[in-house]
């Protein structure tokens, strides 16, 4: 239609942008006498196309040969303007804080938020971005670690013994918007499992230390993650830090009585399955967990092994809560961390190259693409690829350019010599 | 939305002879093949004949994506990019995958120049059963002389099969290469606001097809689109601008998506053609050359998130294979159908003829893992492998999720008569599911359950230093 209206636009002048205007090309027509015009709509491209040649075969006897040959196109530019699709969307993303200030009843000093976005993920041209997407590191805790690749540990060599220096360091040093203490050690199948009140305990040294919002992660079993959750609520109550995370086997309404009581913040974990994602969520809503306080997670299949699942996933979610559904109206969280589940990340192959640029690599890309496709906050490990990422979630989120980039032209790239 | 073709709206085009001349059964095979996108009207030689006329354009203009399909390059190596019919690819699928291309420049000695295009088009990396590869090369115009232009192309043309882009801004300069091999339909970079009427002329004439550049002025790209398909034009390429260095990389993404939505949801035909990008551009920043390593990561990265945005092509720099790999793994994850979740079928394999004596390995079917498995048990001797149901989701997402749980196994062992294979009594978790070999074991009463390594490249060890089975009647 569009296109339509401008021919219709062109058609009237001679300025008509082609070779011989349409104006000219009726007057010739009818000079010639060959053709007749009555109740023809004459649509521009068609006279381009079909009837100039007709027009010159008609015209030749009466006039001297053109001066450009016969199978001469029509060489001159017509200016149109670039309108892009701008779309509206009837829902939009719940705005979460993390963390909360003496004023808000907490102790933090000073608080993240994440969410808010009334259009796909960076679509600047439809709505700005409200809030970048944030980083936010690992710390393991309380006293055992993960078998760790080695070209992460030696980012942490220096405060492995220190959680809360670890966490200083994570993000004065490496630039995390925050970081999360995972409770590893209280997963109840290992041989010494942390009580959950020990767990607590922790927590409590820590929001004692640190003065950041941050995040605490769970062990993954459905029991003991509600008794740890139950345990750590009462510690950092009326803090509105992260509880990582809910899932649909744990109790629910016992979850939601622990979260709302003491004003958390909740990661809503479900496994690469939409419909559970919806279930989960729609149950928390129910149960009286604000959204403001919800955010979801997927699940994150790493790059070469299920990323692009959770990219689509990640960005169906994303356009289901813009298009009204409330349960995918919060925020999303991605694990890039499971970018290490991939032996391209830490395997030591030569014919792969050298590992220190692989592994950070491999996590930055599964990071990259979470945030494209909608992730408001990613879960991380490598300094070097938190540092990717944050930058280009800082890039990316920008509503307002500088335009200094141009200074570079870009089509110097073809002569360059490099 | 995609527009979702039935076979049916193609059928009827087709000759309806059943000829059989284009390798499918019958017509109704092949419009299902169409619509697929996994063959081309050409294969079918009776619609070429002149009382088809009608039918043929109609059917084209029914196949025709919204986001046209453009071929480079002839013969075997030749490759398709665009043919895109959604935004999203979980709306349908991604057709024609995005084609990688490397740069090489006309003042590289000749026998470098040699070696390079040979590396690009001998480069296969193997990934779960399949052979990932680099499509083109990208041909710079670096010393502004016809003839060095014109001669670098020519042999890279006798040297290889690989599609090329030729890239430079000056008509002369360009003609001289086109005279040279034109015959092999290169890529013609660009066409821009300058040299525009020169450039559709050579495509023209040469039949190839052309970029359209108009870096960071998207209004002046859909004014010579626009031009160039009055003037006949329809296998075009689009160049937004890659700008990478600092907020430019938010210009370029931003650029990239309006480009693909437009296109697509506003069915903007000046605009339905697929996207070139141009990674190879970081290299222009200034202090590009001060942290090679740093550079060519994010030549890396910003290469995947160019992908993530519908890069059709993307023309690459950097040749080491670990910038290489995130790319294309990346590009073999995003071109699957998201409709068929890589799996496969939940069975028993065998791995180097097993025997009773052999060890028994259980895993989930995703075929990601399932491959990677094979490889290493198969480096460690051979064996049996058992692949439990979980929908095609990796391991650690269903042990998770509680979809390769000690029931489910049990169960898997018992249908497919693997515990009737072995007489070792035994079979190896992976290191991953850990936590069910407790229950497990109760279920399968006098069987061993081994917990394996949490990466399966470690198998070959542990079979050798863990795997200790007892053997009947010893």
């Amino acid at each position: 239609m569009e296109e339509a209206k401008e021919e219709k636009k062109k058609s009237e002048g001679p300025s008509a942008g082609r070779g011989i205007g349409v104006a000219e090309l009726l007057s010739l027509l009818e000079k010639s006498k060959a053709v007749e015009l009555k109740d023809v709509e004459i649509v521009a491209e068609e006279l381009t196309f079909e009837l100039l040649p007709v027009v010159l075969q008609a015209a030749a006897p009466a006039a001297p040969p053109p001066a450009a040959p016969p199978e001469e196109k029509p060489l001159e530019l017509e200016r149109v303007s670039f309108e892009p699709l701008t779309q509206t969307y009837v829902g939009e993303i719940a705005e979460v804080q993390i963390g909360a200030t003496s004023k808000e009843g907490g102790t933090r000093s000073r608080v993240i938020k994440i969410g808010g976005e009334k259009s796909p993920p960076f679509y600047r041209w439809e709505q700005p971005t409200p809030w970048r997407p944030v980083v936010a590191l690992d710390v393991f805790g309380v006293d055992i670690l993960p078998p760790l690749p080695k070209t992460i540990k030696q980012w942490y060599m220096d405060v492995m013994d220190d959680r809360a220096a670890w966490a200083e360091k994570c993000m004065r040093e490496y630039g995390a918007d925050l970081v999360t203490f995972h409770l590893i050690s209280t997963d109840p199948s290992l041989p010494n499992s942390t009580p959950a009140p020990e767990a607590a305990k922790f927590i409590d040294k820590m929001a004692d230390k640190i003065s950041d919002p941050f995040m605490i992660g769970s062990a993954g079993d459905p029991n003991k993650d509600l008794e740890v959750l139950q345990e750590v609520s009462k510690v950092v109550a009326g803090e509105r830090v992260v509880f990582a995370s809910v899932t649909l086997d744990m109790d629910l309404e016992a979850s939601a009585k622990a979260l709302t009581k003491s004003n958390l913040d909740v990661i809503a974990l479900a496994f690469l399955d939409i419909n559970q994602v919806k279930e989960l969520n729609s149950k928390l809503l129910d149960l009286g967990v604000p959204k403001n306080n919800l955010i979801t997670d997927p699940s994150t299949g790493g790059l070469g092994y299920g990323l692009e699942y959770t990219f689509s996933m990640m960005e169906r979610m994303r356009l289901a809560g813009l298009k009204g559904d409330p349960s995918m109206q919060v925020p999303i969280s991605c694990a890039a961390t499971n970018a290490w589940a991939a032996r391209e990340a830490w395997a030591k192959i030569e014919e792969w190259g050298p590992r220190e640029y692989r592994g950070p690599i491999w996590e930055a890309v599964t990071g990259l693409a979470g945030m494209l496709a909608g992730a408001d906050l990613l879960m991380m490990m490598h300094p070097l690829a938190a540092k990717i990422v944050k930058n280009a979630a800082e890039i990316l989120s920008k509503n307002k350019l500088k335009e200094d980039w141009r200074e570079i032209p870009y089509e110097n790239w073809v002569a360059m010599k490099i | 939305m995609p527009k979702i073709l039935r076979p049916m709206d193609v059928y009827k085009y087709l000759p309806g002879t059943n000829c059989g001349k284009c390798g499918e059964a019958n017509c109704m095979a092949f419009a299902t093949k169409l619509i697929e996108r996994q063959v081309s009207i050409e294969q079918c030689p009776e619609i070429f004949e002149a009382k088809y006329k009608d039918k043929l354009e109609a059917m084209r203009e029914v196949l025709r994506a919204p986001v046209k399909d453009v071929t480079i390059g002839v013969g075997d190596r030749a490759v398709t990019v665009g043919g895109k019919v959604c935004v999203y690819r979980h709306e349908l699928t991604w057709y024609h995958p995005t084609a990688i291309a490397i740069d090489v420049h006309d003042e590289m000695p000749e026998d470098e120049l040699v070696k390079r295009v040979e590396q690009v088009e001998n480069f296969v990396f193997e990934r779960i059963g399949m052979q990932l590869k680099l499509d083109m090369v990208a041909l710079r115009c670096v010393s502004g002389s016809p003839e060095k232009f014109a001669k670098a192309a020519d042999i890279i043309g006798k040297k290889s099969k690989l599609p090329m882009i030729l890239c430079t801004f000056n008509p002369d300069v360009m003609e001289e290469a086109l005279i040279a091999v034109g015959d092999k339909r290169p890529l013609i970079y660009a066409a821009n606001e300058r040299n525009w009427k020169e450039y559709a002329k050579l495509a023209s004439k040469y039949q190839c097809p052309l970029t359209v550049s108009a870096p960071g002025d998207l209004s002046m790209l859909k004014s010579l689109c626009r031009s160039l398909r009055k003037y006949g034009l329809d296998d075009l390429v689009l160049d937004p601008g890659t700008y990478l260095v600092g907020e430019g990389f938010n210009e370029t993404i931003n650029m990239f998506t309006m480009l693909r939505m437009t296109a697509i949801e506003k069915e903007d035909k000046d605009l339905g053609y697929p996207l070139i990008a141009v990674p190879a551009a970081i290299w222009l920043s200034p202090k590009a050359k001060e942290d090679e390593a740093s550079t060519k990561m994010q030549e890396s990265y910003m290469a995947c998130a160019l992908m993530s945005r519908y890069a059709d092509i993307l023309v690459l720099h950097s040749f080491d294979i670990w910038v290489l790999l995130p790319i294309l793994t990346w590009r073999q994850n995003l071109y699957t159908d998201p409709r068929v979740p890589l799996s496969v079928k939940p069975t028993i394999y065998e791995v180097k003829e097993p025997t009773e004596k052999s060890p028994l390995y259980v895993t989930c079917n995703s075929a990601l893992t399932y491959f990677l498995i094979r490889n290493d048990v198969e480096a460690a001797g051979g064996g049996w492998i058992v692949c439990v149901d979980t929908g095609g989701i990796s391991l650690q997402s269903s042990v998770a999720g509680k979809r390769f749980t000690a029931d489910m196994v049990a169960e898997t062992l018992k249908e497919t008569g693997a515990l009737e294979k072995v007489k070792h009594k035994s079979v190896i978790i992976p290191g991953y599911a850990a936590r069910i070999s407790g229950e497990l074991e109760d279920m399968l009463k006098d069987w061993k359950v081994f917990v394996g390594p949490r990466d399966s490249s470690a198998i070959p060890s542990f079979i050798e230093k863990v795997w200790k089975p007892e053997m009947e009647g010893k």
